[in-house]
Order: structure tokens, then sequence, then C-alpha cells
């Protein structure tokens, strides 16, 4: 059952974007910023791997903490608002129902941005706990825990007040990771912070968590935007349904064990490294079935991809997650991971999933989903023609030039003859792309920031053309 | 798939078993793992009585120093694992004469095992530069000690100050002439660079242990 067949009973999905106006602007507008600052600290970290002398004397933008700045600030700033506004307005749109208790979710909103920010200032004025995605101090963290479950809570009061009977794939997704996320939080914050665990037991709960940021929280919530978006703007329904239930089921049975594969070679069981690549390789399954299912249903509709602001980056995404899933199931092969591993290739790699994956579908959600919550046009097809094609050249430069100067880093380093000084050396070009690649990004990040501040301020904008199609399908837009 | 209780059971199990399986199980199987000797009793199977205990309890101004290798995120470009011979060059690039294993690590309230080497693994340092005053030069600056190094300078752990009287503290920096600041004046480590350098420096695997000998 497709979203498209669920036809006009109960209350009309305008009126649930109308409800969701104040809590999507909040969620919108703060991923946005935070992408921005994102952007601007990821830049500086990439200039200052090939130039060490940048900015050097100022201590709290030293290379270790602006890095980590960069990671928490796209990660808690810009995935996790981003998911608050498209996970939970898909929620609402699916549960077909008027939705309550908004101010808990705004408030909610509004403490997890402030805790969010005074973890990014603590990491950059030295309290970082160098727990690599747990890098935020401690004495914030346990606010981001409350905010957290405020917000997931709401999600789940919203599916249970839903009016809708069938129950879409999308929701299984978002109710999956609304539920996994504070678990994998909260264990990973006890565990490692709180009340350490002994030895490298640390390390494998680290990984454990880590890794299930990506698979059991981002990912399905990103596959739950490309379930929702793909029908929705095709206008036809999923290539098959019941695929899409045995891919949510062998994604949650394996990538909740695939992490361990950061750990090959390292200093824990050899057992829990030999299940995490089985977990990894297995991964196989839930990526090829969510890939028939999206490629399929996409099939033969490339105009709607051309045509679509949502669908061109939504599509992007659901090609990336499909490439991301198969090179990372590679690497966690012991003979690859042996080269792969403390390289520049480990750091492409997340960047694939995280923005040519993730990032990308949440782009297109936005572009869906700001209209109708404010019902005004997007002003400027320009810009958003400017932030696809450079956030996907920048994004692919990035990911080719980690990749390639990644695997030539691990092999330079496998290799005795060569000094490690010289090894470091043969990177730079490759980093020197990188900080290219940044600057690709920047611009496609300031074109989307502009169009969105755009169309919530402009008063003057005329109305959306509200309906199942993409609002860019109608000619006045094209 | 319209049956939520069995779905709610679905999304609960397979992460309860996955955290049971990885995380659980790992802290039961060696959670609690203790110091031993480095050979064990042949015949009672366990530590020999008498011989010193490893790995030991990290002390005074090392366990100060992590907390600025911490802050200043050193591990996000140095690792501390060595892994096995056979695997990857760690052996080659004396890093270390046997792999690190789980109980090298048992002591540390915050494991740096790190995921990245944009520099060398650390978990030898302390052998390998075994002179505080090479590790205060090269945290200056680290080119005055590797030519073409990478590292960023880390010159706001030291002090520039006027010399007093006629003779240099002997805590100051011996520069190298392309290196030297004005006349009249001298480097000298601040209270965070001690503390780091101590930390560096005590960062060693000179012991065996029963599962990993150095050769």
């Amino acid at each position: 059952m497709s979203p498209v067949n669920l036809s006009n009973n109960k209350i009309k999905l305008s009126e649930v974007d109308q409800s969701m106006k104040w809590a999507g602007l909040l969620f919108i507008i703060s991923a946005t910023l935070w992408l921005l600052a994102g952007t601007a600290l990821g830049m500086i970290s990439s200039y200052k791997m090939h130039n060490s002398n940048f900015l050097a004397n100022l201590e709290w933008l030293t290379f270790g903490r602006i890095r980590s700045a960069h990671l928490n600030a796209v990660i808690y700033g810009w995935c996790n608002n981003a998911i608050f506004a498209v996970g939970l307005w898909i929620m609402a749109r699916l549960a077909r129902t008027k939705v309550r208790h908004l101010g808990l979710l705004i408030i909610a909103g509004i403490f997890w941005n402030i805790a969010v920010t005074i973890g990014i200032i603590g990491i950059l004025t030295g309290h970082m706990t160098s727990v690599e995605w747990l890098e935020i101090p401690t004495y914030i963290t346990p606010l981001l825990a409350i905010s957290y479950c405020l917000i997931g809570v709401w999600g789940i009061i919203v599916f249970r007040d839903r009016q809708s009977e069938h129950i879409y794939i999308s929701q299984w997704y978002i109710l999956g990771a609304l539920f996994w996320f504070p678990w994998i939080y909260s264990v990973a914050q006890i565990m490692i912070l709180f009340e350490p665990a002994r030895g490298t037991v640390q390390s494998l709960t680290n990984w454990w968590f880590a890794h299930n940021f990506l698979g059991l929280w981002l990912t399905p919530m990103g596959l739950a935007a490309a379930y929702y978006f793909i029908p929705k703007v095709i206008g036809r329904p999923i290539h098959s349904y019941y695929l899409s239930f045995l891919g949510f089921w062998t994604l949650a049975l394996f990538y909740s064990w695939a992490g361990v594969h950061h750990l090959i070679g390292g200093p824990v069981p050899a057992w829990a490294v030999s299940l995490g690549i089985t977990a990894s390789v297995m991964m196989v399954i839930p990526v090829l079935v969510a890939a028939i299912n999206h490629h399929m249903t996409v099939l033969g509709h490339f105009r709607e991809v051309i045509e679509s602001p949502t669908l061109r980056f939504v599509v992007f995404g659901a090609l990336s997650y499909t490439l991301v899933s198969f090179i990372g199931s590679t690497m966690s092969l012991r003979s690859v991971n042996e080269i792969s591993h403390f390289t520049h290739l480990t750091v492409g790699h997340a960047h694939h999933g995280v923005y040519a994956f993730f990032t990308m579908i949440m782009f297109g959600s936005i572009y869906f989903i700001l209209p109708r919550l404010i019902h005004r046009e997007w002003p400027s097809k320009i810009l958003i023609t400017c932030h696809f094609w450079f956030a996907a050249l920048g994004i692919t430069i990035m990911i080719v030039a980690l990749h390639v100067g990644g695997w030539l880093q691990g092999l330079a380093m496998n290799n005795p003859e060569l000094l490690f000084i010289d090894v470091m050396k043969g990177t730079i070009p490759w980093l020197k792309a990188r900080t290219v690649s940044g600057f690709f990004l920047a611009i496609a990040h300031i074109a989307f920031a502009i169009n969105v501040f755009w169309i919530v301020l402009s008063v003057k904008n005329k109305p959306a053309v509200i309906g199942t199609k993409a609002l860019f399908t109608s000619p006045h837009a094209k | 798939m319209n049956n939520l209780p069995l779905t709610f059971c679905g999304i609960f199990f397979t992460l309860a078993v996955a955290w049971v399986g990885i995380v659980l199980t790992n802290q039961i199987q060696y959670g609690d793992l203790e110091p031993t000797t480095e050979q064990l009793d042949p015949k009672t199977g366990g530590p020999i009585e008498g011989d010193p205990l490893y790995p030991e309890k990290p002390v005074g101004l090392a366990e100060q120093g992590k907390k600025v290798y911490m802050d200043l995120g050193c591990m996000y470009c140095h690792t501390q694992q060595v892994r096995r011979k056979d695997f990857g060059n760690d052996y080659n690039r004396s890093w270390g004469k046997r792999q690190s294993v789980a109980r090298d690590y048992i002591y540390q309230n915050r494991v740096l095992l790190g995921t990245m080497r944009t520099g060398p693994d650390l978990m030898t340092v302390g052998e390998r530069l075994p002179t505080s005053a090479w590790h205060h030069l090269h945290l200056y600056n680290p080119t005055i000690t590797s030519k073409e190094s990478l590292m960023p300078p880390y010159s706001f752990l030291y002090k520039k100050r006027k010399i007093k009287g006629s003779e240099t503290s002997k805590y100051a920096l011996k520069l190298p002439p392309d290196f030297t600041v004005e006349e009249g004046y001298e480097v000298i480590p601040g209270y965070r660079a001690n503390a780091l350098v101590a930390y560096l420096l005590s960062l060693k695997m000179s012991y065996d242990l029963p599962e990993a000998q150095r050769d």
C-alpha cells in the first residue's frame, strides 16, 4: 500500500501540514543553520590537514577539536534536526491525524539545539571526551538525552493516534529508529563515559554505537523518506511492498552487529570481529532489497527525476545508498580492511553514507515539505539547480579523492620500504582535492540556505500548488 | 504486517540480541580481566607468585597528560594499538615488539584505540622516543624534529618569557637557529606541556603477557 492509495478519508493532508508548521519550521531552520556551521568547521579542518600552520596559534581551533566540532555539529545538529523535521512530518502525514502536543515538541526541540550548541562550545573549549561520535562533554549529554526522549515520544504518540488503517513501510522505519536511537545512545553514554566498562569493552561499545548511529538511526530515517517520496512524487506504488518488509527486518537484524568491523586487527576478541564482518557482508540483502524497490519504482520515470527537485535529490541518495553499502561490505573483509583501515578511505566512506545518501535525501525531503508547511512556493529555481549540482559534484569529488587517496595511503603504509613521512606526503594532493570539494559543498549549502530563508521570510510569495505531485511539476515553476 | 505487538517485539529483540551479543557477552567474557605475570605458572596455570604484575596502573602527571591528550583530540590522528605481525605493517614500522592485547588496556579509564593514522601509532612511543626534550621540541613545532611533518604545532602549550638574569632557565627549550625567539627571551613548557610529555613517555609495552610475547 503506497501513500498515494490512501485517498481522502480522515483529515486532509494539508491540515496535517498546517498543524506541523511551527515545529517543522523550527527543525528545518535549525538544521539549515547547523549545516552552515558544520560546513565552515569542516572546511577549516580540511584545510588544516594539508596546511598545519593554518590558525595553529588558536588553541580552540586546533585540528583535533575542530574536526570533532564538525562531526558533532553535523550529526547532532544537521542530521538530527533534519530527521526531526522530515521523520516526524512523514509520521504525522501517514497517521492522517490532527497532531497534538506540539508545544512539547517545540520546547524539546529548542532544548535539543541549546544542548548541541553548548556541546560544540564544550568541544572547542577543551571538554571533549575523545570518544568517537560521542565527543560532546558529559555535563550536557543528559539534556540531549532528555530532549531527545520527548521528541521521540512525541513521534510515537502521533503513531498511536493514527487514523489510517494501513501502516506504511516508512512508519516502520521511523518507529524502529525512534526506539533504537535512545537505546544505543544511553548504553554508549553509560558504558563508556559515566560508568566506563573495563578496557576495550569500551571500544566495542563505542563502535556498536557509532555504527548503529548510521545504521539504525540515519539509515532507517533516510530509507523511510525514500520510501515515502519516491512513490509520492512519481505517483505509483512502491515496486514490491513485501520485499520492503524483508528489507526492514534484515536491516534491523544485520546492521546492529556490523559495527565491530571498525576494530579489525584490534585488541578485541576475534570472534566478535568475525561476527561483525559476517553481519557486514549480510547487509547485502537489505541493500539489494532497497535497491530493487527504489530503482524499480523509479525505472521509466526519469522525466520526474529531472523535473522534481525532491526526486532528484532522493534518487541521488537512494543510488548512493546502494553503492556505499556495497563498498562498506567489501571494506569489512579482512584482506581489504588490512589496507583501508586507519586511512582517509574510512573518512570518505563516512561522508559517502552520511552525505551522498542521507543528507541528499534530507535535502530532497525538505524541498517537498517546507512549501507545504508554510503554503508558499520556493522563490528560486536557479538556486535549487545550483544546490543540486554543486552538492552532487562536490560530494563526488570528495568521495573519489578520499577513496583513491585513502587506498594509496593504505598500500603505502603497508609497504615497509616507505618512510611514514613519505606516506603522509603522498596524501596531500588528495587532501587538497577534498578541500576543493568543500568549496563546492559550501556553495551548494549557501544556495540552499538562501532559498530556505527567502521562502520563510518572503510574505508576498505566491501560494504553492498542493497536491500529490511535486510542486515543481506545475508549469509556473518548472 | 499490521500485527503491532509482533512488530514491536521484533524491533526490540533485533537490537536487544545485538546488544547482548556484542556488548554484554564481551563484558562477561573479559570485562573483569586482571593483570598477570609475564609467564604463567605451568603447574597452577595462574600467575607466578612473587613476579611483578602487568600492566601497571598509570600514575601521577601522566594521568594529567592523558587529559590534555584527550581534550586536544590527539587520538584523531594517532592510534594506540599494534596489530599482529602478519596483519598490516605495524611490526615493521617498529610500533611495537608484539601486538597489543585486551589486557594492555584494563587500567585505562578511557581507551583511546583510535581509527586513523594521519600520524604514527603511539602505543610504544615512550620506548621509541624516550627523551622529554625531543617531545617538547616536537610539540612546540613538529618541523624542528621532523622537517616535513604534517602535525600542527602546539606552541600554545608553551610560554615565551623574558630571560631572568644572565642565564636561561634549565627548562627552556633548546631551539635550533631557524626557530629561535627574539634575543633575551626563552620558551618554557607550561604545565600542560609537561603533563602531555609525561603521558607520551609513559606509553610503553615493555613487558610480556602470557597471551602476547615480545620477540
